[in-house]
């Protein structure tokens, strides 16, 4: 039993990563996706936040989203895998239900 | 999890409202979902967290912006048989509201019991 | 399409549905059930108001699951049922009903 978040605001303008950790349960998968792959920046002040959530949950950021947005994979924080679309496919069969945090 | 009823399966829904009422179309689009979903018997559950409790604030009217006074609507839930409807505490203190505020009878949840309620849905529809 | 009444065009969707909610008045809905073959006797005019009524309280039109609960809870079972409803308004108490009762099409009904 696992639930797929997929989040894509920006965390420094929506509170929708801050709910979506707040009710993810331990073993869910948090997929970051368009505007919310800031968040998974080990640069940016949410970097303490998501690097204890990749402890709880399978916290992932989606490549093509990094590469369109100009921002290096190799900066994304220890913990939080970069996934292709195949891999963003494979994570929501894994899943129970997807909650696309709008 | 499914269980077969008049041949057909029955799946543990969830619509999720984090919207404030006016602003984008979310809310009232969410309601309608509901309310129609009534229509396929399946186990339909509401949850009101983050600014979608605003939704349920009582006094809140639509029409003195030309809105449609969506807000007695809610009230309807309970005669198509939705009677799931869950509201969280910790958003309803951050926003300085108690069950009192809101216009229908709802079960209130930490924010804890929330997601536990949350992972055992088959859909979860959030907006 | 409009409807022509008291010297007035009134707007209607295509289906016959008012544009307007308050366009609505009771003339208005005799013209509306003759239209679809309905001649209003008390009882129809019974479910007109309950409709009416019912959109004032919840601002939507009931489906007919729910229009039909609710009648049987106000008006007992011998009206509350699907039977009695559509000997009234043979092409659906839900449908045929609100379009008369000048309200939107019913909300869940499917």
């Amino acid at each position: 039993m696992s639930i797929l978040h997929t989040v894509n605001k920006s965390p420094f303008e929506r509170s929708n990563l801050d709910s979506c950790l707040n009710h993810a349960t331990k073993g869910d998968a948090i997929l970051l996706i368009e505007d919310a792959v800031y968040a998974a920046m080990k640069a940016g002040t949410f970097a303490a936040r998501m690097t204890d959530a990749a402890k709880q949950f399978k916290v992932c950021v989606l490549g093509p989203d990094l590469q369109a947005r100009g921002v290096d994979p190799a900066g994304v924080i220890d913990g939080v895998a970069v996934v292709d679309y195949a891999g963003f496919v494979d994570l929501a069969a894994e899943s129970n239900a997807v909650n696309a945090w709008l | 999890m499914e269980e077969e009823y008049e041949g057909g399966v029955v799946k543990k829904f969830m619509y999720v409202n984090r919207k404030a009422p006016f602003g984008t179309i979310y809310a009232l689009e969410v309601l309608e979902m509901v309310l129609i979903s009534a229509a396929f018997d399946q186990d339909v559950h509401v949850a009101f967290l983050d600014d979608g409790v605003y939704e349920l604030k009582k006094g809140f009217n639509p029409s003195v912006s030309g809105m449609k006074n969506f807000s007695n609507t809610y009230r309807a839930l309970d005669g198509y048989d939705i009677e799931k409807i869950y509201v969280e505490q910790e958003s309803l203190d951050e926003r300085g509201l108690t069950a009192d505020d809101l216009v229908v009878e709802a079960e209130v949840l930490s924010r804890a019991d929330m997601a536990a309620l949350m992972a055992g849905m088959d859909v979860i529809l959030t907006a | 399409m409009a409807y022509e009444f008291n010297g007035k065009s009134i707007e209607a969707d295509e289906e016959g549905f008012l544009v307007n909610i308050n366009d609505w008045e009771e003339g208005l809905a005799d013209l509306i059930a003759k239209d679809e073959g309905i001649s209003m006797t008390p009882e129809h005019w019974e479910v007109i108001n309950f409709l009416r009524e019912y959109y004032s309280e919840y601002q939507i039109a009931p489906a007919v699951r729910v229009l039909t609960k609710a009648i049987a809870k106000k008006m007992g079972p011998d009206k509350g049922n699907n039977k009695y409803l559509y000997e009234l308004f043979p092409y659906g108490p839900g449908k045929q009903a609100c379009k008369i009762a000048g309200l939107p099409k019913p909300t869940g009904c499917v």
